[in-house]
C-alpha cells in the first residue's frame, strides 16, 4: 500500500460520506403518513484497513439508517396526513447535515493535498540527476 | 555496499521519509475514523537504526509508536489535524533536502565521470 492507495481510498470513503449527506438533505421536510415509512438519515460507518507496517487507510464498512426519529407535525390539510390530521416528517437534522458536508469538504481536501505533495516529491526523485 | 560510499546517509534517509510520508497519510486519511489512534515512527531513533545496520523497514517497525493527543476526543480517535499538517508539511520539506543532497551527489560524480 502507498500513499496513493491510503489517500485514493480515504477520498471515496469521504465521497460516500457526501452522497449520504446529499440524500439526506434531499430527503429532508418530506412527509409521510406512518412513522414506520418515513426517511431516516444515512450514515457510513468508516473502519481503519490496517497495514502491517503501520499504514492504515479508511474503508466504507456499511451504511446505517440512523435513530435520528421522524418528527411528527399537525397538518391536516396535507393529503397523506393521517385520521388524527398528523403526518411524520423524514428525521433528518438539517443542521447537523450541513456541518458534515463541510468537515467531508474539508477531509477529501486534506487527502488531495497529501496526494499532491506526494505525486510532486516521487516526481522530483524520478528526475533526479537529469 | 557501493551506494553508502557515494551517497551516505541520505539513501537510507530518503527511504525513511518516504516510508513516514506515508504514516501521516494513513493519519489524515484516518482523520473521521472513530477509534483509530494516530501513530509515527521515531525518525531520530530509526534513523540511528539505520547507520547501525538495520534495514529500513525493520527500523520503522520497530520505532513506531502513538501519537500523545493535546486533545483526547469523545469518539476516540486521536489524530488532531493541524499536528498532522505541520508534520506532513515538515517531512516533505524534509524529503526535498534530502533530495537536493543526492542531487548534488550524483551531479557531481557525472561531472567527474565526463572530466569536466
Amino acid at each position: 500500500m502507498n500513499v496513493f492507495d491510503i489517500s485514493g481510498r480515504a477520498m471515496s470513503a469521504q465521497l460516500t460520506r457526501m452522497n449520504t449527506t446529499a440524500s439526506n438533505l434531499a430527503n429532508a421536510r418530506t412527509t409521510y403518513s406512518s412513522e414506520a415509512e418515513a426517511y431516516r438519515a444515512l450514515k457510513p460507518v468508516f473502519r481503519t484497513t490496517m497495514e502491517e507496517n503501520g499504514l492504515a487507510t479508511v474503508d466504507v464498512e456499511q451504511v446505517v439508517q440512523s435513530d435520528t426519529q421522524p418528527t411528527r407535525r399537525y397538518d391536516p390539510n396535507n393529503p397523506i396526513a393521517d385520521n388524527e390530521g398528523y403526518v411524520w416528517e423524514a428525521g433528518v437534522d438539517e443542521a447537523a447535515e450541513l456541518i458534515d458536508m463541510m468537515e467531508t469538504a474539508r477531509q477529501y481536501q486534506n487527502n488531495v493535498q497529501v496526494l499532491q505533495t506526494a505525486k510532486s516529491l516521487i516526481l522530483d526523485t524520478v528526475r533526479m540527476g537529469k | 555496499m557501493a551506494a553508502d560510499k557515494i551517497f551516505g546517509v541520505h539513501g537510507a534517509a530518503l527511504q525513511l521519509r518516504s516510508e513516514r510520508l506515508g504514516v501521516l497519510a494513513s493519519n489524515i486519511a484516518n482523520a473521521a475514523t472513530p477509534n483509530y489512534k494516530a501513530r509515527d515512527l521515531d525518525f531520530d531513533r530509526a534513523m540511528e537504526m539505520v547507520r547501525e545496520g538495520d534495514d529500513t523497514q525493520e527500523a520503522m517497525s520497530e520505532t513506531m509508536g502513538y501519537r500523545i493527543p493535546l486533545q483526547p476526543s469523545m469518539d476516540g480517535n486521536t489524530v488532531e489535524l493541524s499536528t498532522e499538517q505541520t508534520l506532513f508539511a515538515e517531512n516533505a520539506v524534509q524529503y526535498s533536502t534530502t533530495l537536493s543532497f543526492l542531487e548534488g551527489r550524483v551531479n557531481s560524480i557525472t561531472r567527474a565521470l565526463r572530466g569536466e
